[in-house]
């Protein structure tokens, strides 16, 4: 279970976030809804550990994470323009979270080829990334964020930006993806439909 | 300014410190220990006041900075285009046509400067725009590869946008590409600056004995009048001037440092109007480059006004004919070069890619790094190599009769340079890559290596090209330093084209023909990778 | 740190690293090998100007004959040009780079001995002569006898035909400047070039623009200037050096305009081995290794009983009375000579 408490960021004079608390329980996908500037992507960041706030604490599981750096928390993030490393392959994206881990190469294959089936792309491992079109490296995005099983998966607007069908089809297979794999997730979006398709359950900030 | 927002994910404290150990202490033995040395040798109180009150200093000093400024903005103006071209098209001859572009750079002006003074009109000869122009000639390299390297990685559509909000071609340039490319511009600005603020061949040679700039008069003092200490002092006024110069600009080009997202890579002209462009624009820069090295190879093919090969036939030994020879032997010469060359580029490419990465990790404090690897760029090489003389006498640092010495003397030069490749690209990844290895679970350092590091491989290898071209091409610091063993090529080149006699003449331009296919085998090479297009693995 | 610079050369593909690691261990340690700071004792070096050959001469053979004979190796080291091999003895007395130098020249002799980096008295070894040189087929066409003295040179008919280098960045230069002091004195010279400059000469910065870019006598050379300021040696080194070989010079030269350039060798103060290094000074003053400058340096052997090359006899002179000035003279105005010459001619 994940959890924010009281989280208080200020940038400047602006307060952004104003003593939030939101929690995620086990195995819920949470849809995290409000216009645009009202704080959804910096409350993430503060989750994730890339943002120090200013008050407030974040929880996993009764351990207070707020201190922990990002790579010790185990919560991934999928990123509004998908942040892929152009110097590597598709398979080399995908398993970076595993290699971090050390897991073995033979084990780091076997899932890497298991997540680009799952998101529909089995045949992308050699691709550089820079080939890609929007929807593929979206999906690439997904899969290397989920390949390292993480406790809970943060989704930052992930399918804001895409037209009209591409996006429809790709919300239907995130919402599929993620109940397959069981995920946690909490995902920040403006679109109340997405919001409806993906989550089990609706926060508004 | 807030507090430190990204605490959590901070790269360890001793990652700098272990980074910048290694140039910074070779900085600090090879260049500011014999500096030091130097100076508190022979300076005393009465020579910095006879020195600064030189008659005619005034005008030197005016000359030196008017034409290093003028050489500056015409460099910049002129490289623009090209640069353009080699950054966002790709077109058959493109390897080629850089290599062109940097040949001249990385020659010696012993070798391809009679032949650029020989293309000018008489009255251009010994005057400041000769100067001038020479400068543009051999500097333009500077503005295509800086400038084109943080040009490949503008995201094409940054432009679309603009044009789709309205902006004309002009408006576009001035308000959209120009501020994003100022960093490499400004980069590009310092190094042109600092060349020809220091430039010694192209002065006296076109220039002549009317123009002598800052450089010129240190050397005149330390070689021809036996006045050290008074080139001590001047050497240190050059350094301070250039030393601020450096400083001031470091702070634009961080400033400016905008992170964009992964690159698009070069593309094919597509219309009809582009290739058009291309054609002429490609042609011009390539008909403008080759000129004067076409006319210095020629000069390696006519003996006594006919057409001969001999000069080309007698490289192979030092003789010019039975019992006549010279004591060049022309390839053990290409051999030391290379050889020298390769130890160069390895410790530039080391020294300049860790310093390169502490520059960048440890934000404000990597100015002074960045600002004392371009010290070396600025100071006379005369007073380097005189440094190195005493300071390495005796025991346990007898080093100044070692082989390696030289190389380290190329290093200290061509180091500033990987370090102004690597700068711009460093400084344009985004900072969300790091964030997006650091929720995959990669610590700090890991992120540091898996991002920085590895995306750094193919620059650095070009680098360390551009670094090996500089060494075969180093005559400076390497004619005063005291030679045992063969000569490199520039200095046998020079020995050959100062004799009297049309065979040693004819050799010294196939010589220099040999340096200029070896640089620019070199730089192609180098570029296999792509210096250019950063965004590929 | 060490874990960064492994790795890396691991980035770079594979073979491609193997291969220029090993180039780079062969580099060292061919290197090293080539010029190791020998420890057997009987090993001594040569400082001298870049223009000394190091090996594959006939020089360097006779350098071989002397180690051969006596057991002492010779290495030579290259120091720049005479100028700055000067500045660095001196900078370096009593820990000098070498055993003996070879190569100071009258115009750097008075600084050298102050300097004190020689041991003993440094010993002549080689004299040549600046003179002017003149293009024998030009004035043949137009019927003109070359000048023959440094007052002809004023004269109208020989108007804009001079090239002269300039004396602060060219030895010859400064050589032509010393005769004109030594002919018209130390106030005299002054009126000579104001009335040089009145007649047209042109003022190039080294030795090798004007001779191959602006005398017209050099072969292969377009240039417009009949007259030239260049050394006794070079009607000579024409002839050896033309392509293809001829048997008559192109060039001659004005006796009467000559500048006696005297070359001196001495053991360096300080040296670690100065018996050995007495030995070499003295076998560089002997008549083995003498009779090899002429074709190997284009210089003159001190000792005027040694043989010349035919095409030095043939096509080249010894100036009877050449112009000379005190080593001491030279140091002590040379200078303030070279800005005032500069303030006349230049501007």
């Amino acid at each position: 279970m994940l959890a924010a408490r009281e989280v208080v960021v200020r940038f400047g004079e602006r307060t952004v976030l104003d003593r939030v608390s939101l929690e995620v329980a086990t195995g819920e996908v949470v849809a995290l809804l409000g216009p645009s500037g009202v704080g959804k992507s910096t409350l993430l960041r503060v989750l994730a550990g890339l943002l120090v706030a200013d008050g407030g604490s974040v929880w996993l599981d009764d351990r207070d994470i707020t201190d922990l750096p990002s790579h010790r928390r185990n919560i991934g993030l999928v990123f509004q323009d998908e942040q892929l490393f152009p110097h590597l392959t598709v398979a080399q994206n995908v398993g970076f979270g595993l290699r971090m881990r050390r897991s073995d190469r033979a084990a780091v294959a076997a899932r890497v080829d298991e997540l680009l089936v799952l998101v529909g792309l089995p045949e992308f491992g050699q691709r550089s990334v820079v080939t890609l079109s929007g929807g593929e490296a979206k999906r690439v995005a997904l899969a290397r964020s989920l390949a390292p099983r993480p406790a809970v998966l943060l989704l930052d607007e992930p399918l804001t930006g895409l037209d009209r069908d591409l996006h429809d089809r790709l919300v239907g297979e995130l919402a599929d993806v993620l109940r397959a794999t069981g995920t946690t997730a909490l995902l920040v979006t403006h679109d109340h439909d997405e919001a409806a398709a993906i989550a089990t359950r609706t926060i508004t900030l | 300014m807030d507090r430190d927002r990204a605490a959590l994910n901070r790269l360890p404290r001793w990652l700098v410190p272990a980074l910048a150990a290694l140039p910074v202490m070779g900085l600090g033995v090879f260049f500011a220990w014999p500096l030091g040395t130097l100076l508190a040798r022979v300076v005393r109180p009465s020579s910095v006041v006879d020195a600064l009150r030189t008659p005619g200093l005034g005008g030197v000093l005016w000359f030196t900075l008017w034409q290093a400024v003028a050489s500056t903005v015409l460099t910049l103006v002129a490289g623009f285009a090209p640069a353009y071209l080699l950054a966002r098209y790709r077109f058959a001859g493109r390897r080629a046509l850089m290599a062109l572009v940097t040949v001249p750079f990385m020659l010696p002006t012993v070798v391809v400067g009679a032949a650029f003074l020989a293309l000018l009109p008489q009255s251009w000869h010994g005057t400041g725009r000769a100067v001038v122009l020479a400068h543009v000639f051999f500097n333009i390299a500077v503005v295509v590869r800086l400038v084109g390297a943080l040009w490949a990685v503008l995201p094409a559509d940054l432009t679309a946008a603009a044009r789709t909000l309205g902006a004309s071609r002009t408006q576009v340039l001035r308000h959209v590409v120009l501020p994003l490319l100022r960093p490499a511009l400004w980069a590009a600005a310092t190094v042109v600056f600092l060349f020809t603020f220091t430039a010694f061949g192209t002065v006296r040679l076109l220039g002549g004995a009317a123009n002598p700039t800052l450089e010129v008069e240190i050397a005149r003092r330390a070689t021809q009048l036996g006045d050290v200490d008074g080139a001590a002092v001047l050497s240190v006024l050059q350094l301070v001037a250039l030393a601020t110069v450096v400083w001031w600009s470091s702070r634009w080009q961080r400033r400016a440092a905008v992170p964009f997202d992964a690159p698009v890579g070069a593309r094919r002209a597509r219309s009809r109007n582009e290739r058009r462009l291309l054609l002429f624009g490609a042609g011009a820069t390539a008909a403008v480059m080759a000129t004067p090295l076409l006319v210095m190879v020629s000069r390696s093919f006519r003996l006594g006004g006919a057409w001969s090969l001999r000069g080309w036939r007698t490289l192979s030994t030092a003789e010019v004919r039975p019992g006549l020879s010279l004591g060049v032997d022309p390839l053990a010469s290409l051999t030391a070069s290379l050889r020298f060359a390769l130890v160069a580029a390895t410790v530039a490419v080391v020294a300049g890619g860790l310093a390169a990465f502490a520059i960048t990790s440890a934000r404000r404090h990597g100015r002074w790094l960045d600002v004392g690897l371009m010290l070396p760029l600025g100071t006379s090489a005369v007073t380097i190599g005189l440094g190195l003389l005493i300071t390495f006498d005796s025991a346990p640092f007898d080093w100044r009769a070692e082989w390696w010495l030289i190389p380290v003397g190329h290093a200290l030069v061509a180091t500033p340079f990987v370090v102004r490749a690597l700068l711009p690209v460093l400084r344009s990844i985004p900072a969300d890559q790091r964030a997006a290895a650091a929720v995959l679970g990669a610590s700090p350092l890991r992120a540091w290596w898996a991002i920085d590091v590895r995306r750094l491989a193919g620059p650095l290898l070009g680098s360390a090209g551009l670094a090996a071209a500089i060494s075969l091409g180093e005559f400076g610091a390497t004619t005063f330093l005291t030679r045992a063993g063969r000569d490199t090529m520039p200095i046998s080149i020079a020995r050959l084209l100062a004799r009297t006699g049309e065979v040693p003449r004819a050799q010294g331009f196939a010589l220099a023909t040999v340096l200029l296919v070896a640089t620019a085998t070199v730089i192609v090479l180098a570029d296999r990778r792509g210096v250019l297009d950063v965004g590929r693995a | 740190m060490s874990v960064v610079r492994r790795s890396r050369r691991r980035s770079i593909r594979r073979p491609i690293a193997v291969g220029l690691a090993l180039a780079l261990v062969a580099t060292i340690a061919a290197c090293g090998d080539d010029s190791s700071p020998s420890t057997d004792p009987a090993a001594i070096t040569l400082v001298a100007y870049d223009s000394f050959p190091k090996a594959d001469t006939p020089l360097n053979e006779a350098l071989a004959e002397f180690t051969a004979n006596t057991g002492i190796a010779v290495s030579v080291v290259s120091a720049g040009d005479t100028g700055t091999m000067v500045t660095k003895a001196a900078l370096t007395a009593g820990n000098p780079e070498g055993d003996v130098m070879w190569g100071v020249d009258n115009t750097w002799l008075s600084a050298a001995l102050d300097g004190t980096i020689f041991d003993g008295d440094p010993a002549q070894v080689d004299f040549g002569d600046v003179c002017l040189n003149y293009d024998i087929a030009w004035f043949a066409e137009r019927s003109l006898a070359p000048p023959a003295t440094l007052d002809d040179l004023l004269l109208p008919e020989y108007a804009d035909l001079l090239v002269v280098q300039n004396p602060g960045s060219s030895s010859p230069g400064l050589a032509f400047l010393l005769a004109t002091v030594a002919e018209y004195g130390p106030d005299g010279w002054r009126s000579y070039w104001t009335a040089l400059r009145d007649n047209g000469v042109e003022v190039v910065d080294s030795w090798d623009i004007a001779y191959y870019e602006r005398f017209s006598g050099a072969a292969g050379s377009d240039g417009p200037k009949p007259l030239v300021v260049s050394y006794a040696s070079s009607p000579p080194a024409e002839v050896l050096f033309a392509d293809p070989p001829r048997n008559d010079a192109p060039t001659g030269v004005v006796p009467a305009t000559c500048f006696r350039q005297v070359e001196y060798a001495g053991v360096l103060r300080g040296t670690d081995h100065p018996t050995e290094a007495g030995q070499l000074l003295e076998f560089l003053q002997s008549q083995r290794f003498q009779q090899e400058l002429p074709l190997t340096l284009f210089v003159y052997p001190i000792d005027p009983a040694t043989p010349l090359p035919d095409a030095f006899t043939q096509f080249s002179v010894i100036a009877d009375n050449p112009y000379t000035v005190e080593p001491a003279v030279i140091a002590a105005n040379r200078e303030q000579w070279q800005d005032q010459w500069t303030e006349i001619v230049l501007r």
